[in-house]
């Protein structure tokens, strides 16, 4: 297909690594919540990875980020180091927020990383404000806002894309369509469900792509993306996909079928890319083994970090509330 | 251009570097002043551009300094602090005019979940230097929905500074403080006194933020209170000195921080506190004042604080209804007697 | 039991997918659980087989307890699981810190720190503030002070001062209030014990012979040295109660209780009754009862006893038990000497003896602790030449 990124096997190998090691931290998240390392509420990404790591690739260190609360995915793709995060979600000071935020505030700002946002909307506001301080500093980047097909329904949502298209502004809207905002189905709350037209009433340029597949994520963002650094405003892109897992840990999953989460499956992405790489040719046995293990190995790393890291002293409380210098 | 009648034809200028203006000629000179002096301020707001400022503030400075610099939002307040916070993490500094405080409830989320809790959430990497300024306060026949003194609620939140200026040097002064501020400022201006003039410092330093400032000496009571209700309270003071009662007001200017130590220093003196403030009595603002008198003063006291607020009613639209439900020097003065009687 | 939702602390395993010696890997489904949010899955994070089930359907265990034991494959070493780590307890000084009430300005010179309800109290009692000192935090004059001084007030006033009936009717009042405090707030035990005074008696009247009339000892100085000395052993008996806890006093005032005539009882300090000698004590004490009995004492006087001995020997009462006076934690009585059949030598006689007792405050001392100042005093009292 014209447009799509070639299948250079270097890219691709790199891709399916992205994509396992978030796999492979979500699910030792999970364990880790069970035995009670990780507490308060975790959101697994398990399923959409292609999202994320697909996104990424047509971001540059320069470019802004803003997340919801199921960002571990975004985090890892975005480089942030997997101890860190897992740091994080253990509340240690050596955590990416200080440990103070936990899984749903992951925060990086040398990565430009800016959260993490747990209220549903909240993020949309602020990655317009990156990208008017970016425009009227001319600064070349774009800023990629990162939401749910549940924050459609908030005002923020139209106030945003609205903002964003009057005043041209650098921000590439990403819609994560997984179906369901926590257990309520996009059918049920939104009168128009196909999200890419909601662009329309602000007369924005939008895309759909499979969020399953992701070379097909590359594709479509790389192109929205260079709309948006062209000068031509902000671009929605919908990017359909699924959650494999509940929407948090603590979610019997009572308003979908099991038999609908099993058809899901059976596009896993990694597998999905798995397959194609093989096909190519690109992709033996030993490679696989290879990524996997080198995964695995990062994943314990990370949680040898967890574990070896100190507790912020509670005499820090205070510090933070305001800047430790006031003119 | 000045068709309308330039706002400089108002100004007398007086000797020395002190200039006589209006409350909104102050603020529209310290956002003069911001916006020449740094190219990263730029103004945000409901028809702050176009229609010249809601409450004529910031008239004259989009001819001034042009769309990029202040720039008219949709009706969207929400997004529009929202996006102040964003321009403020990414290195601008950000000056958000939302119309009044009865506004800025649709930008709660924004405020206290983003731009005060940041820099906590964060372990320290982010800091939101935005200003936000709103107009707010009844008195002037705008019924319920559009007379409301929320200053305590938004005092009540850790990671942002409150700050309600009572005078035209004090607008134009904690403005200029707000601006340097890291950490997000909200500045309370009482819709009622735009029009009040003053004499302003034109090279005036920043006022600081934090501080108090006693705006009538007295020995036998104090008077705390802060912006739209500074002017009933030196009233009330007046009124009480030909009585012979001899009050002190303090003016707070700042609710978050909130200068105690000025305030226990005055009851240290004086034995008697009225605070005067123009939210709703239970969980106002001057409650917390008294309890901090309570706490630091309890010894000093020779009567409780007493607080004359407005009555938990939401704002009635007829003249003599709205009076009565709002702070008046009469019922400041009265609070005094009441002290004084019961307690002698 | 794996914790599944956010404040869990135990589930109802519900069902089991698996059984023993079914295999399981990495990710299966092993059993359904129910929470407060509802059935959720409870998936394996390793492989291998199930050898035991521990838990049966329908079971609420709490989470961390051992559902199955799976034997996992050999040769695949599983990780250790990593130990677990809780968070330091936060220091409650630091929690305490962040919501600390604004520091207290120094009052003004010149003005009292006095609470309001104290102020109140004093004016209703007619107590002039400037005579007194405050046992609140920082010196500060609190109720109990008001009380302190209005029962001493009411024995001290001079005789051409008659109180008029409402006013010794008020100082009852504070007197009766302060009583009726102790009993609410201190849970008081009680011991008892007969010590033979033979030989103190003995050696009493000795002494005298060497002495002129006016110097003479009263065998009630005998017994308040003995109870001195007896607190060193047992020093928590001369403790303050403050607040939540009882602070050790440094030195031993003991307050003799003395009537007055027209009713009430006074008890001020004899300071360092333990390092005064037994004629120095009796020239105090006469000093005290003189000076009680004219209205002469000193408010310091008053607030200084760190125990109180009271003896109701001269009315003829054999035992007293009487109410501690905070913030005193325990009060030592004394009865009249009788003759009572004692066995001395497994020969019964006739031995002057006293009864001693102690009311203590039980959050301070228990019956052992109180048992072992009752035994000491009684022992010192065997060598008064010691005393």
């Amino acid at each position: 297909m014209t447009g799509e990124p070639g299948l250079d096997r270097g890219h691709a190998l790199d891709l399916l690594r992205q994509m396992v090691l978030i796999r492979r931290f979500e699910e030792k998240a999970a364990e880790l919540y069970t035995l009670g390392k990780i507490r308060g509420f975790l959101h697994l990404y398990i399923g959409e990875e292609a999202v994320a790591v697909g996104t990424m690739q047509a971001l540059g260190p320069d470019d802004n980020i803003v997340a919801t609360y199921r960002e571990h995915g975004q985090a890892l793709a975005r480089g942030i180091p997997a101890g860190s995060l897992m740091a994080e979600m253990y509340g240690k000071a050596s955590g990416c927020s200080g440990g103070r935020g936990g899984s749903m505030h992951f925060f990086d700002v040398s990565r430009r990383f800016y959260g993490g946002h747990a209220i549903v909307g909240g993020g949309l506001p602020i990655a317009v404000g990156l990208a008017l301080a970016d425009k009227l500093r001319s600064r070349a980047a774009l800023t990629a806002c990162f939401f749910g097909d549940g924050a459609v329904a908030e005002g923020e949502f139209h106030e945003s894309l609205n903002l964003a298209a009057l005043w041209k502004l650098p921000v590439l809207f990403l819609c994560e369509n997984n179906l369901y905002a926590m257990g309520t189905a996009l059918s049920q709350h939104q009168a128009q469900i196909d999200i890419r037209r909601k662009a329309d009433a602000y007369a924005m340029p939008a895309d759909v792509a499979d969020g399953m597949d992701v070379l097909a994520v590359e594709a479509a963002t790389r192109r929205a993306a260079a709309s948006v650094r062209d000068g031509d405003g902000p671009f929605l892109l919908e990017l359909r996909t699924y959650r494999f897992r509940a929407h948090s840990m603590a979610d019997p999953e009572l308003y979908r079928a099991k038999q609908e989460v099993e058809e899901w499956k059976t596009r896993d992405p990694i597998a999905r890319h798995v397959a194609r790489l093989r096909e190519a040719g690109s992709l033996g046995d030993p490679d696989l083994t290879e990524i996997e293990s080198g995964v695995a190995a990062e994943v314990d790393e990370a949680v040898r970090f967890a574990e070896a890291g100190p507790w912020e002293p509670v005499e820090d409380l205070t510090r933070h509330v305001y800047a430790a210098v006031t003119p | 251009m000045g068709a309308r009648g330039g706002p400089d034809q108002a100004r007398v200028r007086g000797g020395d570097a002190m200039t006589k203006m209006t409350y909104r000629e102050a603020i529209r000179e310290g956002l003069r002043e911001a916006l020449s002096g740094d190219p990263r301020v730029f103004l945000m707001g409901e028809d702050v551009g176009r229609y010249g400022g809601s409450f004529k503030v910031t008239y004259g400075l989009l001819e001034e300094f042009g769309p990029e610099r202040v720039r008219d939002t949709p009706l969207s307040e929400s997004t529009f602090v929202g996006a102040g916070i964003g321009a403020a993490l990414g290195g601008m500094r950000p000056i958000v005019e939302i119309m009044t405080v009865n506004f800025s409830l649709l930008a709660l989320d924004q405020i206290l979940n983003n731009a005060a809790t940041l820099r906590h959430m964060s372990g320290g990497q982010l800091g939101v230097p935005l200003v936000v300024r709103m107009a707010t306060g009844g008195g002037r026949q705008l019924a319920a929905q559009h007379s409301h003194s929320l200053e305590g609620w938004f005092a009540h939140i850790p990671g942002i500074k409150i700050v309600a200026p009572a005078t035209p040097a004090d607008a134009k002064g904690l403005l200029l403080a707000a601006l340097r501020e890291p950490d997000p400022v909200f500045i309370f201006e009482h819709a009622t006194l735009y029009a009040v003039e003053g004499e302003v410092d034109d090279g005036a330093a920043p006022v600081a933020i934090g501080k108090a400032a006693v705006r009538r000496t007295g020995e036998s009571v104090t008077l705390i209170t802060y912006g739209g209700s500074l002017g009933k309270t030196l009233q009330a003071a007046d009124q009480l000195a030909v009585e012979g009662i001899d009050a002190e007001v303090i003016d707070l200017r700042s609710l978050r921080p909130l200068d105690s130590a000025m305030v226990l220093a005055s009851v240290a003196k004086t034995h008697r506190a009225v605070v005067v403030d123009e939210g709703w009595r239970m969980c106002s603002f001057a409650a917390e004042v008294s309890a901090q008198i309570m706490e630091g003063g309890f010894y000093d006291l020779d009567a409780p604080v007493a607080r004359v607020c407005s009555a938990e009613v939401p704002m009635p639209y007829a003249k003599h209804m709205e009076d009565a439900a709002l702070p008046q020097a009469a019922t400041i003065v009265q609070a005094v007697h009441d002290m004084l009687g019961a307690h002698g | 039991m794996p914790i599944l939702t956010a404040d869990m602390s135990a589930g109802t395993l519900v069902t089991w997918r698996k059984k023993v010696g079914d295999a399981v890997k990495r990710g299966d489904i092993i059993a359904e659980v129910e929470t407060d949010k509802g059935l959720i899955d409870v998936e394996v994070f390793t492989g291998g087989t199930i050898e035991r089930i521990l838990v049966q359907p329908g079971a609420m265990v709490p989470t961390g307890a051992v559902l199955a034991i799976i034997r996992e494959e050999a040769g695949i070493l599983p990780a250790p699981p990593p130990t677990i780590s809780s968070p330091p307890t936060p220091a409650p000084a630091a929690a305490g810190r962040a919501t600390q009430a604004p520091p207290q300005i120094p009052t003004a010179p010149g003005r009292q720190r006095i609470s309001p309800l104290a102020r109140k109290l004093a004016s209703d009692l007619g107590i002039d503030l400037a005579t007194l000192s405050g046992t609140g935090p920082g010196g500060v004059i609190r109720r109990e002070d008001i009380e302190h001084a209005a029962a001493a007030r009411m024995d001290a006033a001079p005789k051409e001062q008659r109180p008029s009936l409402d006013r010794s009717a008020r100082f009852r009042q504070a007197i009766g209030a302060a009583m009726a405090r102790s009993k609410r707030e201190v849970p008081h035990y009680y011991l008892s014990t007969t010590i033979d005074m033979q030989p103190a008696l003995a050696w009493l009247a000795e002494e005298n012979l060497k002495q002129s009339v006016t110097d003479r000892l009263l065998y009630g100085v005998l017994l308040i040295k003995a109870v001195a000395l007896g607190l060193r052993e047992v020093p928590e008996l001369n403790s303050v109660w403050r607040g939540a806890e009882a602070v050790p006093s440094p030195a031993i005032h003991v307050g003799v209780a003395i009537s007055l005539r027209g009713g009430g009882l006074v008890a001020p300090a004899l300071h360092d009754t333990d390092r005064r000698s037994l004629t120095e004590l009796m020239q105090s004490f006469s000093d005290l009862v003189r000076r009680a009995r004219s209205g002469g004492l000193r408010s310091s006087e008053l607030s200084d006893p760190t125990i109180t001995v009271t003896s109701l020997g001269e009315q003829g009462v054999e035992s007293v038990f009487g109410i501690i006076y905070p913030p005193q934690v325990a009060i030592v009585g004394f009865g009249k000497i009788v003759q009572r059949p004692w066995s001395v030598g497994g020969e019964v006689v006739s031995r002057s003896v006293i009864t001693a007792t102690l009311s203590a405050d039980h959050r301070v001392s228990d019956g052992h602790r109180g048992g072992l100042f009752l035994a000491s005093v009684d022992r010192l009292l065997q060598d008064p030449a010691r005393l």
